[in-house]
C-alpha cells in the first residue's frame, strides 16, 4: 500500500482553482519529485496533502486512511511533516530549541532522536546553542529538515529545499535528502533544480497547469526527450 | 543629589517596574496573538479590584492574596478570550483590536458598576521610609515592589527559556503559521499567553495601588505608558519591554526634576506626555524598538 496517495485532487485558494485533478502516490522508502513550470501547482499539490488548501473534490490518503481536508495540526499528528520553502525555522530560537519544537507533539523522551539527528546533521550539533536566525541558508535548511524529522514522520514533504542556495549547498542538501531517505523515511519533494532532483529520485511527476503531464522513474523522465526539452533545459543526455 | 535619588530616581524605578510588568503582557499578546490589546489596562484594573475585595474579606496583606486574585483575573481573561477574541482568530487583525477596545470599555463599566467609582486605598496608614546614611530614604513598599518585580521577571525568564510551553510561546511569536505546521498546540500557547499577561497585569496593578491608591481610571492611565514601553523595547521582546518600562518610568519622573534653575524642568502634570513622546519618537525613527522587535 502507498504511504501517501492523492487521487484526482481538485482545489485552490478561495475561488481560484489551481489543481485540476492531480493524482500521485508515494510508496514506502521512495523519493518522489514533483517538477514542472512556475505556476503549475507543484507547491499547491503539496499543500493539499497538508490541509492548507480547500479541496473541492478528490481524496488524500495516508497509509490508506482518508486525511482529505484534515487541518494541518492534525495531519502532523498523523505523521506527515512538511518543510515549507520559506520561513521554515523559528529564527529567534536556538538550533536545539527549534528541534525541540519539532518534537512538540511527542509525549515520550525525544532526546535519543535528537542525538540521532545530530549525527545525520553534524553542523547542527556544533551550532546547537546558536540562534537559528544567524545561520547560513544551507544550515537553516538543515535545521528545518531536522526539525521536521524529530517526529520520525511516516513521510516528509519538502517544498523546494534547495531554492536560493549556492550550488555547493544544493549538492549537500540533496545528499542529506538521500541520507534521510536511507533511514527509511519516504520523501515527496518539489524541486526547481529538476535534473539534480530526478537523479536522486525513484520516481517523478511533471505537473502542468494543475494536471499530471508525465510520470515515471527518475531516470526515464531524465531520458524522455519531451520532458528534457520542456523542463530540463534541453538535451536529454545530462 | 540625594533629593534626586529619593524623590525622582527611586520613584521612577518603582513606576518603571510597574510599567515593565504590564508591558510584558502587551508585548506577548502583540507578538503571539498579533494584536494590540487595548483591554490590558483594564485587566490590571480588574485584578486590582479583585485583590481589594479579597483583602477586605480576609484581612490579609495584598501580596498574600495576590496569587488568588491573579488566578481569578486570569479566569476572567480566559473567558473573555474564548467569548470575544477567539471568534476573530482568523479575521483581519483590526477586528480583534476593536473587540479589545470594546472590552476595555465594558470591563471598566463592570468594575465601576460593582465596586463604585470612589477612590479606595489598598493599604491603610502611612509607612515610615527606611533611612540609610542619614539621608537616603527608601520606603519599605518600594523595596517590596521592586523585589517582587524582580522575582516575577525571573519567573518569566525561566518560563520562556526553560519550559516547553515557554519555548512554544517564543516559536509562535516568531511565526504562528510555522507553529501550526509544526504541530504546536497554538490554542494552548494562547492560553498560556493570557495566563502570563493576566498574572503580571494583576501584580502591576496591585503594586501601583499599594504605591498610590485605587480608582477606576488607573488601568486606562497605565495603557499608554505600557504600550510605549513595549514599543520602546521592541514588540515580542519581553525583556525589551522590561527595559522600556524602566526607561519610561525613570524618564517620566526625572522630567520634572529642576535640572535648570529651581523650577521643575517639566510640569509634573505633563508626565504622561513623556511616554507618548517617546513612543512617537520610536515609531518614527526606530519602529523595531531597542531590541529589534517585530514591525507590523
Amino acid at each position: 500500500m502507498s504511504v501517501l496517495e492523492l487521487d484526482a485532487v481538485v482545489g485552490g485558494y478561495g475561488d481560484t482553482q489551481i489543481l485540476h485533478g492531480v493524482s500521485m502516490k508515494v510508496d514506502p522508502g521512495e523519493i518522489v519529485v514533483i517538477i514542472g513550470p512556475n505556476g503549475a501547482g507543484k507547491s499547491t499539490a503539496m499543500k493539499a496533502v497538508f490541509g492548507l488548501l480547500n479541496l473541492s473534490s478528490g481524496k488524500v490518503s495516508l497509509d490508506g486512511e482518508d486525511i482529505t481536508n484534515m487541518p494541518p495540526e492534525q495531519v502532523v499528528r498523523h505523521g506527515v511533516c512538511y518543510v515549507p520553502q520559506t520561513s521554515n525555522i523559528f529564527p529567534s530560537l536556538t538550533v536545539e530549541e527549534n528541534l525541540e519544537m519539532g518534537a512538540f507533539v511527542r509525549e515520550d523522551d525525544f532526546q535519543p532522536r535528537l542525538r540521532e539527528l545530530y549525527e545525520v546533521f553534524p553542523p547542527l550539533a556544533e551550532k546547537r546553542r546558536q540562534t537559528a536566525g544567524t545561520l547560513s541558508g544551507g544550515q537553516r535548511q538543515m535545521v528545518a529538515m531536522a526539525k521536521a524529522m524529530m517526529l520520525e514522520p511516516k513521510i516528509l514533504l519538502l517544498d523546494e529545499p534547495t531554492a536560493g542556495l549556492s550550488p555547493k549547498y544544493r549538492g549537500e542538501i540533496f545528499s542529506i535528502v538521500k541520507t534521510v531517505n536511507a533511514t527509511g523515511t519516504p520523501i515527496l519533494m518539489v524541486e526547481q533544480n529538476a535534473k539534480q532532483a530526478l537523479k536522486i529520485a525513484n520516481r517523478g511527476y511533471v505537473l502542468v497547469d494543475g494536471k499530471n503531464k508525465f510520470e515515471g522513474s527518475g531516470q526515464s523522465l531524465l531520458d524522455d526527450p519531451e520532458v528534457a526539452e520542456m523542463f530540463l533545459g534541453g538535451g536529454a543526455a545530462a | 543629589m540625594i533629593e534626586f535619588l529619593n524623590f525622582y530616581l527611586i520613584p521612577g524605578l518603582v513606576l518603571g517596574s510597574i510599567y515593565a510588568l504590564g508591558a510584558i503582557g502587551i508585548t506577548l499578546t502583540f507578538s503571539i496573538l498579533r494584536f494590540a490589546n487595548f483591554a490590558h489596562g483594564e485587566t490590571m484594573l480588574l485584578g486590582v479590584y479583585i485583590t481589594w475585595s479579597l483583602v477586605q474579606f480576609s484581612g490579609l496583606h495584598p501580596l498574600i492574596v495576590l496569587p488568588v486574585a491573579a488566578m481569578l483575573t486570569v479566569l476572567a481573561v480566559l473567558f473573555i478570550d474564548r467569548a470575544f477574541y477567539k471568534p476573530f482568530r482568523t479575521s483581519p487583525t483590526i477586528m480583534v483590536v476593536i473587540a479589545s477596545f470594546g472590552m476595555m470599555l465594558m470591563i471598566r463599566s463592570v468594575v465601576q458598576f460593582i465596586w463604585g467609582v470612589q477612590l479606595k486605598g489598598m493599604t491603610q496608614g502611612i509607612q515610615r521610609p527606611m533611612v540609610f546614611f542619614d539621608s537616603l530614604r527608601i520606603s519599605p513598599k518600594h523595596v517590596m515592589i521592586i523585589s517582587a518585580t524582580i522575582v516575577l521577571m525571573l519567573a518569566v525568564h525561566y518560563l520562556l527559556s526553560r519550559t516547553k510551553i515557554g519555548k512554544a510561546m517564543r516559536a509562535m511569536s516568531d511565526s504562528p503559521e510555522l507553529a501550526k505546521l509544526t504541530g504546536i498546540d497554538t490554542e494552548k500557547v494562547v492560553r498560556m499567553t493570557w495566563i502570563v499577561g493576566g498574572t503580571l497585569a494583576t501584580a502591576a496593578g496591585v503594586f501601583l495601588a499599594i504605591d498610590t491608591h485605587i480608582d477606576t481610571n488607573m488601568g486606562f492611565k497605565m495603557l499608554l505608558p505600557m504600550f510605549a514601553a513595549a514599543i520602546l523595547g521592541g514588540i515580542g521582546r519581553p525583556f525589551g519591554a522590561v527595559a522600556g518600562g524602566l526607561i519610561i518610568g525613570v524618564v517620566e519622573e526625572i522630567s520634572s526634576y529642576p535640572w535648570i534653575g529651581t523650577e521643575p524642568l517639566l510640569n509634573p502634570g505633563y508626565k504622561a506626555g513623556v511616554a507618548f513622546a517617546i513612543m512617537i519618537a520610536m515609531l518614527l525613527w526606530r519602529p523595531s524598538g531597542l531590541f529589534k522587535g517585530k514591525v507590523f
